[in-house]
């Protein structure tokens, strides 16, 4: 680890202020940053840690029903406090990582950093959910750029995450046996207006629609809808543990079973 | 009823208390005054001409001490082979250079060049990224098979190839062998790899060079299974320390499984340093550096076929196997596929003729060594794939095959020069059938079926040489050292013992086993009885521990100590109770005459020697002190029958262990509860390498599976709750102990019996399936399953 100053303001106005700084990076939980400055792949100036800051912290309904999570809340906090009202999303939380890195890791940090195998990009494009930020609010439809790619400008701050609330959902991961992040993770929700299916860990553009399955399902709401859909392998990721043809396959699997757990 | 202490009791593991309340001494805890640390520059290339070394800018840099290169290890040895191997035509293996630092060139990912000395950390890191390395990059060979041709790139241009050595055994029998495939009714072949593993122990290799200017004694604290081996390496062949000189100290050490025998680079560098600056120097590796600095296990690609004769008797079997070495000889790398694997290739069967065929290759990859099993696992599980296979191929029970061609009688001389000395396959297999209720496995199945799972049953058998070894046929086997072990036994005046011990426990519990066994001997509480071991400095010569020897080598040297000390005490006793010393018995910790009530206690026949008022001192000398050097006759032989069912996921390909059992026989017990324990570790390490564990290189040399992101260790999750058995096994015959050893067979026999089981659960759902390469992902079933 290279060394940096540590600042950890405890309002968002000293934060994003700090992050104006040179070589300034916010630091959510650390479950990945830590990793890769302790191997000395990233050397930021300051590190702005945005785990103090009371308005980001925590999980409320919305007036308008949705429910908000502070962008600086623990998976573990979102796993217990989101059950009752959105128990997908809690059900999701409750399976990142392991102990340790759910009482740590933060959503904001998660969506920020946009791992193409994380989970949190599922439950917030599977919903249509609104990033906000110090300084916008984004369409998840928007936000998602590609691996590791987001809307966010350099020192934005993702405060809160604001989740319409689905009649069903559900995320069915597959997961990666050695780190546990997605192989393939589904996360299907159904709302009045129709169902969105997103889908992380598979494709070489990170987390995507789909959009065909999601046609299906807002026909008809059942396992069998989804009968003869797949994804093209083309555009999915190879690796170690899989080819793109098995992720492929997987999505349609996980599909089906977050449907069969949602319905 | 079970026995509260002694041979045979479930003792509570005495060392535990520090271990679980973070009050261990690991070599990472030892700091000393004054102490320097190491940075390694690793090569991040496979293959290259090393052309430019600067370290000018690096060495101004804060707090650097000395930057050491390949240049300043040009006067010392390099690391050496501890086994020579003679090949199929006479000739002895080629056997390159192994430098401390890279000299001229680097030959895998993670071979040292520069080592960075400064007064912290950190500022070795930082000095190290201001080095200038230039290297020519030449094209790296990393596959077996294309290292073996023509224009491959040559790991080593000052050989004529690639090949370490072309292995036959029984080369007399290969004329015999082909004969009887001639004349075979069926002939069953596999082809398989067994897979590239990482070790992964728990701690990782931490090294701490320390010098003292006064009396020019050298010091190095390691994570090391074997701390004599090392000092004699080292100081031997590679620095030039006699061993007077040179003591070496592995304290707790939190795991090895076989990749802490061998000597490495980072502990010669330590001691070296230590010296040349006169300064302790030391060295933690990181988990990173450990995926590519530990040696590596298996990694063999084989062809075995099995030769049949129309009553389903087995009449040959014949392998041919490419075995990696990596860049380098590791230390005892040479063994491990040919002794060590070719000599079990019978099996527990009474299979006549055998040939066992091992081409070692050079490659661009971590040097390979002896992990867990070391070469056992490689020969069971290509043995039982292929008989599974063939009793599949032939539609008769997998288990009637094999006992049809059990051994059954012992001892028993196998093709391939080992006999086994005791043995009995049938009850292991009978108490199998007893515990893993085979007869409600169609109901489980029916179950399985249910939920979209196909459930498959595996069988294996396996039989193992530990016990390691007989000095003098592994000599004629081209070991460079013995393999005996060392005990001595020293009795204090107020009647507690000290075992100072030649093994080196990390992790298997030595410090509760060894003082059952001297309790059971002297009838005393193991309270009083203390285990030391890992120091040079105080515990004779001993070749430590790997290949499951510690009670049966080591623990037979402490008996031997120990009764020693029983027949000294006992003419004590004769002395203090005025009787003839044929007449003394010891028994419950007294000293009784024969037919009277005369009796002395133990403690006042420890106290009378060494305060010898009323001693006969013009007989024996006074104290309670022996030493025992036990060289075994013959390898143990364990052997067990394990059982697993799987169940396959249907969409996805993902395997899941549903149920696993095992019988097995270690001979005689000493502690049930540890014995238990070392099963289950084995137990998960093979279903580690069965299911998820794989060290893939890319044809560029770089590893894949470098950390933990992409490298799979089970996790408890990942297994069962097991059903074990070790009773009533059948007794070493050679041993005083009559025990066989336990550490390494769950990691032997649970491999095939996985596979055999994922083969079984994919043919029962139509699959055309009959092999699924380890480790058996889910990727890997899925596509298995699509044809």
């Amino acid at each position: 680890m290279y060394n940096f100053e540590f600042v950890k303001p405890a309002t968002l106005a000293d934060a994003v202020a700090a992050l104006s700084g040179e070589d300034a990076q916010a630091l959510g939980g650390g479950q990945t940053l830590i990793p890769t400055l302790k191997q000395r792949l990233n050397q930021p100036g300051t590190l702005v840690s945005l785990l103090s800051i009371p308005e980001m912290v925590g999980v409320c309904k919305t007036d308008d029903g949705a429910l908000s999570v502070g962008g600086a809340t623990t998976h573990a906090t979102v796993s217990a406090e989101a059950a009752v009202d959105f128990p997908g999303l809690a059900g999701l939380a409750s399976h990142i990582g392991d102990p340790a890195v759910r009482n740590r890791g933060t959503i904001g940090g998660s969506l920020a950093n946009n791992d193409p195998a994380a989970c949190y990009p599922a439950a917030a494009l599977g919903t249509g959910a609104t990033i906000v930020t110090n300084a916008r609010e984004i369409a998840a439809d928007d936000y998602f750029q590609g691996m590791f790619a987001t809307a966010l400008e350099e020192g934005e701050v993702i405060t809160e995450v604001r989740f319409p609330v689905p009649e069903v959902s559900n995320y069915q991961k597959f997961v990666q046996p050695a780190s546990r992040f997605a192989l393939v993770g589904v996360f299907v929700a159904k709302y009045a207006d129709g169902v969105r299916v997103a889908v992380t860990g598979a494709s070489e553009e990170g987390v995507f629609r789909w959009s065909e399955a999601e046609a299906a399902l807002s026909a008809i709401f059942s396992v069998d809808a989804l009968a003869g859909l797949s994804v093209p392998a083309d555009g999915m990721i190879g690796d170690l543990h899989g080819t793109p043809a098995y992720r492929a396959h997987l999505v349609a699997v996980m599909t089906r079973r977050a449907v069969a757990a949602a319905a | 009823m079970p026995k509260d202490g002694g041979i045979g009791a479930s003792s509570k593991r005495r060392e535990d208390v520090r271990f679980l309340t973070g009050a261990g001494n690991y070599t990472d805890d030892i700091n000393l005054r004054g102490q320097a640390y190491v940075h390694f520059l690793r090569s991040d290339i496979a293959h290259g001409t090393i052309t430019n070394i600067d370290t000018a800018a690096a060495s101004a840099m804060p707090g650097v001490v000395r930057i050491f290169t390949g240049a300043d290890f040009q006067a010392v040895g390099g690391l050496p082979c501890g086994w020579q191997i003679t090949d199929r035509f006479g000739e002895a293996m080629k056997e390159p250079r192994h430098p401390v630092l890279a000299d001229g060139k680097v030959r895998h990912v993670g071979e040292p060049i520069c080592a960075v000395v400064a007064d912290t950390l950190e500022q070795a890191r930082d000095a190290a990224e201001a080095i200038v390395v230039d290297i020519d990059e030449l094209p790296a060979v990393v596959d077996m098979a294309k290292a073996l041709t023509a224009d491959s790139p040559k790991v080593h241009d000052d050989l004529s190839d690639n090949m370490c050595y072309d292995w036959g055994f029984v080369e007399e029998n290969k004329e015999a062998v082909e004969e009887a495939f001639r004349n075979a009714a069926h002939v069953t072949t596999c082809e398989l790899t067994n897979n590239r593993l990482v070790a992964n122990p728990m701690e990782p290799r931490v090294a701490l060079g320390d010098y003292d200017r006064s009396s020019d004694n050298s010091t190095l604290y390691t994570t090391s299974q074997n701390p004599h081996v090392i000092r004699l390496l080292m100081g031997a062949f590679v620095l030039g320390i006699p061993e007077h000189k040179l003591r070496v100290v592995a304290p707790d050490v939190g795991g090895g499984f076989g990749t802490k025998i061998f000597h490495y680079a980072e502990e010669a560098l330590c001691t070296f340093a230590a010296k040349a600056l006169n300064r302790p120097v030391k060295w933690t590796s990181t988990r990173s550096e450990a995926f590519v600095s530990d040696a590596h296990g298996r990694d063999h690609v084989t062809t075995i076929e099995l030769a049949l004769d129309a009553d389903n008797n087995f009449t040959a079997v014949r392998t041919s196997t490419l075995a990696n070495m990596g860049a380098y000889l590791s230390t005892f790398a040479p063994s491990v596929p040919t002794w060590l694997h070719g000599t079990l290739m019978a099996g527990n069967y009474k299979t006549p003729l055998v040939y066992v065929n091992v081409r070692a290759v050079f490659t661009n990859t971590v040097p390979v060594d002896a992990y867990r099993g070391a070469g056992r696992p490689e020969a069971t599980f290509q043995l039982e794939r292929v008989i599974d296979k063939a009793a599949r191929e032939l539609g008769v029970d997998p288990i009637a095959l094999r006992r049809q061609n059990f051994v059954s009688e012992f001892p028993y001389q196998t093709p391939v020069a080992v006999a086994y000395d005791s043995g009995d396959f049938h009850r292991l297999m009978d108490k199998l059938e007893a515990q893993a209720d085979f007869e409600g496995f169609a109901a489980r199945r029916a179950k399985s079926e249910a939920e979209g799972k196909l459930r498959g049953l595996g069988i294996n058998c396996f039989i193992e040489a530990c016990g390691i070894a007989p000095s003098n046929l592994v000599g004629q086997l081209g070991a460079r050292a013995g393999l005996y072990e060392s005990a001595t036994v020293r009795v204090n005046a107020t009647g507690g013992l000290v075992v100072m011990t030649g093994s080196h426990s990390h992790g298997q519990g030595h410090e509760t086993a060894f003082p059952q066994v001297i309790a059971e001997m002297i009838g005393i509480d193991e309270s009083m009885i203390e285990i030391v071991h890992g120091d040079t400095a105080n515990t004779p010569m001993g070749m430590g521990t790997y290949g499951s020897r510690s009670i049966a080598v080591g623990g037979s040297a402490m008996v031997r100590a120990t009764e020693k000390i029983i027949n000294k005490a006992k003419k004590i006793a004769a002395h203090l109770m005025e009787a003839s010393e044929s007449d003394i018995e010891l028994k419950d910790g007294a000293f009784s005459v024969a037919g009277t009530d005369k009796s002395v206690a133990w403690g006042d026949v420890t106290l009378a020697a060494y305060v010898p008022h009323n001693y006969p001192l013009e007989d024996i000398e006074p104290g309670l002190e022996e030493t025992a050097f036990y060289d075994p006759s013959n390898f143990t032989y364990p052997a067990g029958a394990y059982a697993c069912e799987v169940e396959v996921d249907k969409e996805t390909g993902a395997v899941t262990i549903a149920k696993f059992t095992t019988a097995d026989d270690f001979g005689n017990v000493i502690n049930p509860m540890i014995v238990d324990g070392q099963v289950h570790g084995g137990l998960v390490q093979g279903i580690g390498q069965a299911l998820m564990e794989n060290a893939a290189y890319d044809e560029n040399g770089q590893l894949l599976s470098a950390s933990y992101m992409d490298y799979a260790m089970p996790r408890a999750s990942d297994v069962p709750m097991f059903t074990v058995d070790h009773s009533n096994g059948t007794p070493c015959t050679h041993n005083p102990l009559g025990v066989k050893g336990c550490g390494e067979a769950g990691a032997i026999g649970s491999p095939p019996t996985v596979v055999n089981a994922v083969v079984d659960a994919l043919q029962s759902g139509g699959h055309k399936v009959d092999h699924v390469d380890m480790p058996v992902s889910p990727a890997r079933v899925w596509a298995a399953m699509q044809g």
